[in-house]
């Protein structure tokens, strides 16, 4: 601890330990313990305390009973259980009404509690729970109270402390206790209605996480026990979570899938025309009779099948997920509940009439749907499912009652499938069936381009920008982008009122440029008007629009076609790079001005090379300096070095140390004698330095600007830059006065009173 | 009578009356049967392979032959769409009873009116076919003309004369205003939340109450909202007008609508919307008003054609008080609460009464014009449906959801015009509906047996129909249904005086009783208990005046009595009294007491108590006088 800090000790806990001086927030009290963490972890507790009593005292006087608040006393405890364990004050502790400090007591039980078993376990192995020591007697007891107890927080308590104790410790000494305790969760099944399912369900999967299972196979038995007893609702979790497992016997996994898929059968079940149609449960431990088990109310239900999706989603990608996937059935299932969702679906059972009422309109259960169907693009399908897929995907985007963020959902889930239909794997041209749907989805983007709401023309353009992207190459896809309307409407809406839709526009039409797939955009307003390129319009947008999303996505354009070469910058990439440079310098943005300074590293990296290590052939140097003086690269880079948004300054640090590694000292071309006038230039950086950024730096001549670069310390400068740009505020010393302070406040408010 | 609305789809059936002489109109051909019969030939011509009666238009009045219209004594209008067969009713059956309606349902309604009289009477036909309506020979027309019910009873458009008279027996009413029906019921309109000046009706005796819902609307549009609360605690809730189109969401409608337009305009093209000159062409420009500028469609002229253009635009402004909450709060700024005012001040929105005259001026394309008539058989709309239809770059949208479009459109096919279909319908949807009755809770729902059920073209939504407990009681046309309630009570006034002279005695806490005498006086449903006349004081010879001979005789009044007999008590005080040999039997409904020395019988019940003995006069007083002890009198 700082010499600072350890005066500023005692006034701290002389406020803390004083129940008349509130600590108004206490966000401070969780740094200040967060502190003392660190500084228990760099040095030895005992002799922090010793040279510091009044922390000492502090306990002490905690424990004494008085009008303490909670906060405080929960402070003074977890404080202690930093410093070594407190044993005798946690057990009244635990049931505080508040949370915080219930869970804090928890806590510090399977700390004590670990603490305990960790001396005597070491030596012997795993001990007999009556050689426990008392201190850890004395806790399990406690906690077998607890889950034999009627009250159901109790039990709550008692399976969060068991849930952290199997979760946070890896003696061997938890397999004794899960065999000690086991046989009482093992009752709570029993009870009608089961008390704290959500705790019991975390403190299965914590179990099943540690070393227990290894030699405690009973816990699969209460595992599978649990998820047959449990609501759909509530075995969701636990299902989802055995079979992300890496190691579980394979009938608890079928359950546990049967569990996940047994709501999606009964989707599928519902608009089945036959009966025996390939459902989603064969082979899947699933009851066939159990089909009629969604919720009969519209909430529930609602939540069961979102929750369902949403856990089959996580488990698609892992290596562990169920093997064989049903893919096929679980395609159908995605499909049917988007159907019902919109009304398309034809029930076949009561069942089916039910989720139809509930279903329609649904906008939870539309995109987790479509969130889902998206994932399933991973894996392959029947073809005629396919044809589905993308038959109810434009049925979403044509629908005039798609909600924005669905139709959000529905282009994301599009292009995954767009994306996953290319034949064979790895071809970039697209098979004829997605060439018929991009001829459709490209009508519908027409419209979706022109809707009065702002999110959907923003989510279009962006839908817009990856096609073009992925596809913009290919013969057919150009051929039915350009017959569109599309590229000249992406381009109309660079003029759009709203900033995320010029910014998402000026995305497009830099894609769509890069492809020479923009029509010189001309609108009603202005038929006959002088037609722009590409290139002027962005400009247009970088020097004139007055917000900042527009102008850093004209700057991701820009750098794009730097690295791309597109023709546009190719034709005068000097000209490109001072008129961009120029309005990136001046931006008011500070994101605008780091782009620019990437976008110049470009330009330095095309200039010099940015592979070779070492330095640049003197030839390529000064040709490349006279370039970067030319299209005035090091007034902004030098200007930027003392903005004051860090992240500039950083990124030009960068820059110019790139360009000083290039060019290494041998490699001046300057004679030795002959050394140039830098007087000037560190006049106005040190103006600069100074906050005068008004003062101009004139004319500069390369040879000038390497003396400058050598003689500046760069490397301090990035240090100092490296550090974040509060750590003034955020050290122990300025916390310790933050609460005095804010104490010293209450305490004139005081005075002002009397 | 609720409503008085005219079925304008019967005009589907005849050929558009084209402003501008239209050679392909006038050169269809004629309709010949099957056999060559060609005598239909000048009233039927043929288009696309529909048959279309080329006549003045007609149109299908509200049922007529099920009662005497002339006995109707009052005729409730819930909005300006639902009174448009009002002359056809006033004028011709008889009716002299009056009309109850909101001010702004009447002033657009009489707009609506004065546009259809307009439309038609600017366009005289010769020609009236009557010939294709005769049964027999109906029955051999192709379909739709062949299915149409009653089209003996068809009409021609009423004239502005009729009108006028029509719209004078209407009574104007406000939001909330009690009005009496001869003593009976108290009505009250409320508003709906679905157009100017539209109501609900609440029907209303002392101890029943009716709801009558039809066209309201629970979407922030520009009327006042729904007044729901008004209607809890109904007896019965008739429930009518709730969207035509449940499955269309009229915010993607909306969105639907402005995507179109923008799209065509851009091409080039010229979109077209048949209305109606009031309603929700004023939500379309309020919403296009936000979107012209951010479509960059600001230099776009738009054209909103009509005789009653220039009325409808500057009644909308007028009627603050009917308007939402937002709208109203502007007229204070002071700002015209519509937007549409902007639209016309900067030249974006214009207005003319036809396509005569200053319109043909400034006609510039490409454009957007708002004109009717939604069926496309007659109106403004025909020219340019005749003018753009044979251009893909132009689009005709339908907002309006009371015609099928595609049978609008049928005597302009072949079209290459772009067809759009975004009905605006704000009325209630079913899941509105369910809402609303769970909130209002009403004892029974009354409804069409459409509602009941799903729409038969998607059977399975069970979704789409009124779901309610106990089931809703369904009606067709011409049913004739008893409302599932009775009148069991009459609310009677008590005159001060005889108030006063009242006693009340407590039998129960908190419910005391009193004997009254009095004379019931009934007049125009209003009943009053009024202090009897004191007896004639005998004045020695004098003739007793005359008024007094009407005066009932008030006999001398027995006690009440009240109370329960206990009958322990009741059998210990029958032994004090010397009877022996008592027994007591439990009954259903309370007991019976023998005395079997007696053959006598005592039979206690909750409201009676009866003694049955063998002609013992003697004893039946004793046992009466026993009885009574326990009973109090009054």
């Amino acid at each position: 601890m700082d010499p600072e800090c350890a005066r500023l000790l005692p006034a701290l806990c002389a406020v803390l330990a004083d129940p008349r001086q509130p600590v108004a927030d206490d966000t401070c009290l969780e740094k200040l313990l967060d502190w003392f963490k660190a500084v228990t972890e760099a040095g030895s507790s005992l002799l922090l305390l010793q040279e510091n009593p009044c922390l000492v005292e502090l306990l002490f006087h905690v424990l004494k009973p008085q009008d303490l608040s909670s906060r405080i006393l929960s402070f003074a405890l977890r404080l202690a259980g930093t410093f070594a364990a407190q044993e005798n004050c946690f057990q009244y502790l635990q049931g505080d009404p508040s949370l915080f400090v219930a869970s804090a007591a928890g806590q510090l039980l399977v700390h004590v509690l670990d603490l305990a078993m960790r001396g005597p376990a070491k030596g012997h192995g795993r001990l007999q729970a009556q050689d426990w020591p008392a201190c850890a007697q004395r806790i399990v007891c406690h906690l077998e109270d607890c889950l034999c107890s009627e009250a159901a927080p109790r039990v709550t308590q008692a399976l969060h402390v068991l849930t952290t104790a199997f979760g946070h410790c890896h003696g061997l000494w938890t397999q004794g206790l899960w065999v000690q305790l086991s046989p009482l969760v093992a009752r709570l099944l029993e009870k009608d209605p089961m008390p704290a399912p959500h705790a019991l369900v975390e403190l299965l999967l914590s179990v099943a996480r540690s070393s227990v299972p290894s030699s405690n196979p009973g816990l699969w038995e209460t595992a599978a026990q649990t998820l047959s007893r449990l609501s759909p609702m509530q075995a969701g979790p636990l299902a989802a979570g055995i079979l992300k497992l890496q190691d579980c016997p394979q009938a608890l996994r079928t359950q546990a899938f049967g569990v996940l898929l047994r709501p999606l059968a009964c989707v599928l079940e519902a608009t089945a025309q036959a009966p025996g149609t390939p459902g989603l449960l064969e082979g899947a431990a699933g009851d066939p009779m159990a089909v009629d088990m969604l919720p009969p109310s519209k909430s529930a239900c609602v939540g069961l099948l979102c929750s369902t999706l949403a856990h089959l989603e996580l488990l698609q990608p892992l290596p562990q997920r169920p093997s064989p996937w049903p893919q096929a059935p679980l395609l159908a299932a995605a499909v049917t509940i988007l159907r019902f969702c919109n009304g398309s679906a034809a029930p076949s059972s009561e069942v089916g009439g039910r989720l139809c009422a509930m279903l329609v309109g649904c906008v939870r259960v539309q995109r987790a749907a479509l969130d889902f169907l998206g994932v399933l693009s991973q894996g392959l399908g029947p073809r005629e499912l396919v044809t589905q897929v993308f038959a109810v995907l434009l049925e979403y985007l044509m629908s005039p009652d798609s909600s924005p963020t669905v139709l959000k959902k529905a282009f994301q889930a599009t292009l995954r499938w767009l994306l996953s239909s290319a034949v064979p794997p790895g071809c970039c041209d697209l098979e004829p069936r997605a060439q018929l749907v991009l001829r459709e989805l490209l009508a519908v983007l027409q419209k979706r381009l022109c809707s009065p709401c702002w999110e959907v023309r923003d989510s279009g353009l962006e839908f817009l920008t990856q096609m073009t992207r992925r596809w913009g190459g290919q013969a057919g896809f150009r051929q039915t982008l350009l017959a569109s309307e599309v590229p000249k409407l992406a381009s109309q809406l660079l003029q759009d009122p709203e900033s995320y839709v010029r910014a998402s526009a000026v995305a497009a039409a830099g894609q769509l440029s890069s492809q020479g797939l923009l029509a010189a955009p001309s609108s009603p307003e202005h038929p006959a008007g002088p037609q722009k390129t590409p290139l002027e319009e962005l400009l247009l947008v970088l020097t004139t629009d007055s917000e900042g999303f527009p102008r850093r996505a004209a700057m991701r354009v820009f750098t794009e076609w730097l690295r791309d070469g597109h023709m546009a910058v190719a034709e005068d990439r000097e000209r490109f790079m001072a008129r961009v440079l120029q309005a990136a310098s001046g931006d008011l943005d500070w994101e605008v001005r780091v782009q620019g300074l990437e976008l110049a590293l470009i330009f330095l990296q095309q200039l010099l090379g940015a592979r070779s290590p070492g330095a640049a052939p003197p030839g390529a140097l000064a040709q490349a300096l006279r370039a970067l003086c030319r299209v005035q690269l090091f007034e902004f880079a030098f200007r930027s070095l003392f903005d004051c948004d860090r992240p500039v300054a950083q990124k030009s640090c960068d820059l110019l140390l790139f360009l000083r590694a290039k060019a290494a000292p041998s490699s001046s071309p300057q004679e030795a004698g002959d050394s140039p006038d830098v007087a000037p230039v560190e006049a106005a950086l040190q103006r600069w330095r100074a906050g005068e950024q008004g003062q101009p730096l004139g004319e500069l001549a390369p040879e000038a600007v390497l003396a400058v670069l050598r003689s500046m310390d760069l490397e301090a400068l990035r240090d100092t830059l490296a550090e974040s740009s509060d750590h003034v505020e955020r050290s122990p010393q300025s916390l310790l006065q933050d609460v005095l302070a804010a104490v010293g406040v209450l305490g004139d408010n005081e005075a002002d009173c009397y | 009578m609720l409503d008085c609305g005219l079925d304008m789809t019967s005009t589907l059936n005849f050929l558009p009356l084209p402003l501008v002489q239209s050679p392909r109109l006038s050169n269809l051909p004629g309709w010949s049967l099957k056999d060559g019969n060609v005598f239909l030939d000048k009233e039927l011509k043929e288009c696309s392979g529909h048959v279309f009666v080329d006549s003045v238009p007609e149109f299908c009045l509200p049922e007529t032959e099920l009662i005497d219209l002339s006995t109707v004594d009052v005729i409730l209008i819930s909005n300006y769409h639902c009174m448009m067969a009002l002359p056809y009713i006033t004028e011709h059956t008889g009716f002299t009873g009056t009309v109850y309606a909101t001010e702004p349902t009447v002033q657009i309604g009489r707009l609506l009116m004065e546009e259809l009289v307009n439309f038609i009477e600017r366009v005289p036909k010769a020609q009236s076919a009557s010939l294709w309506k005769n049964k027999d020979i109906q029955r051999l027309l192709p379909s739709p003309l062949k299915d149409a019910v009653e089209v003996s009873t068809w009409r021609r458009c009423y004239t502005m004369q009729e009108v006028n008279s029509a719209l004078s027996k209407i009574q104007l009413v406000g939001y909330s205003q009690k009005i009496e029906l001869f003593g009976a019921v108290q009505v009250t309109p409320l508003s709906s939340g679905y157009a100017l000046g539209s109501s609900n009706w609440i029907i209303q005796s002392h101890y029943e109450k009716v709801s009558y819902v039809s066209g309201s609307s629970l979407l922030t549009t520009h009327p006042q909202p729904m007044d729901q609360a008004s209607l809890k605690n109904s007896d019965v809730l008739i429930l009518t007008g709730l969207t035509q189109i449940p499955t269309a969401n009229p915010d993607g409608m909306v969105g639907e609508f402005c995507s179109n337009l923008a799209l065509t305009v851009r091409n080039g093209g010229n979109v077209l919307v048949p209305c109606y000159p009031s309603g929700v062409i004023y939500d379309l420009l309020e919403c296009l008003y936000q979107y012209i500028d951010s479509a960059g469609l600001s230099s776009i002229p738009f054209y909103f054609i009509s005789p009653v253009a220039n009325s409808s635009l500057e009644f909308s402004q007028i009627f603050a008080e009917w308007l939402c909450h937002n709208k109203q709060t502007k007229v204070y700024l002071p700002e015209p609460p519509f937007p549409h005012a902007e639209l016309i001040q900067t030249n974006k929105l214009k207005h003319y009464p036809s396509i005569h005259g200053d319109f043909s001026n400034d006609f510039r394309q490409p454009c957007v014009v708002f004109t009717g008539h939604p069926s496309l058989r007659f109106g403004d709309v025909v020219h340019f449906m005749e003018l753009w239809g044979k251009s893909s770059l132009n689009t005709v949208i339908f907002t309006e959801p009371d015609f099928s479009y595609l049978e609008a459109l049928a005597p302009y096919q072949p079209l290459a015009m772009k067809c759009i279909y975004c009905p605006i319908d704000t009325r209630l949807n079913f899941i509105q509906v369910s809402k609303l009755l769970k909130e209002v809770q009403p004892l029974h729902v009354v409804c069409p047996e459409q509602y009941t059920q799903p729409p038969p073209a998607q059977s399975h939504r069970v979704d789409l129909m009124v779901d309610c407990q106990p089931p809703a009681m369904s009606y067709r046309r011409a049913e004739v249904l008893a409302l599932p309630f009775k009148r069991r009570y009459e609310k009677i006034e008590i005159m001060p005086e005889l108030a006063d002279s009242l006693v009340p005695m407590e039998i129960k806490p908190g419910i005391s009783l009193a004997t009254v005498s009095a004379v019931l006086h009934t007049k125009d449903n209003k009943h009053v208990l009024q202090p009897p006349p004191r007896p004639a004081q005998p004045t020695g010879g004098k003739k007793r005046k005359r008024a007094s001979d009407d005066i009932p005789d008030c006999k001398v009044l027995k006690p009440l009595l009240s109370g329960s007999i206990p009958v322990d008590q009741f059998v210990q005080t029958l032994e004090k009294h010397g009877f022996s040999d008592i027994k007591v039997e439990d009954t259903a409904k309370g007991h019976i007491v023998l005395l079997q020395e007696a053959e006598t019988l005592i039979q206690i019940e909750e409201d009676s108590t009866h003694i049955i003995c063998d002609d013992d006069e003697v004893l039946r007083v004793r046992l009466r006088d026993l009885v009574l002890k326990f009973l109090q009198k009054f």
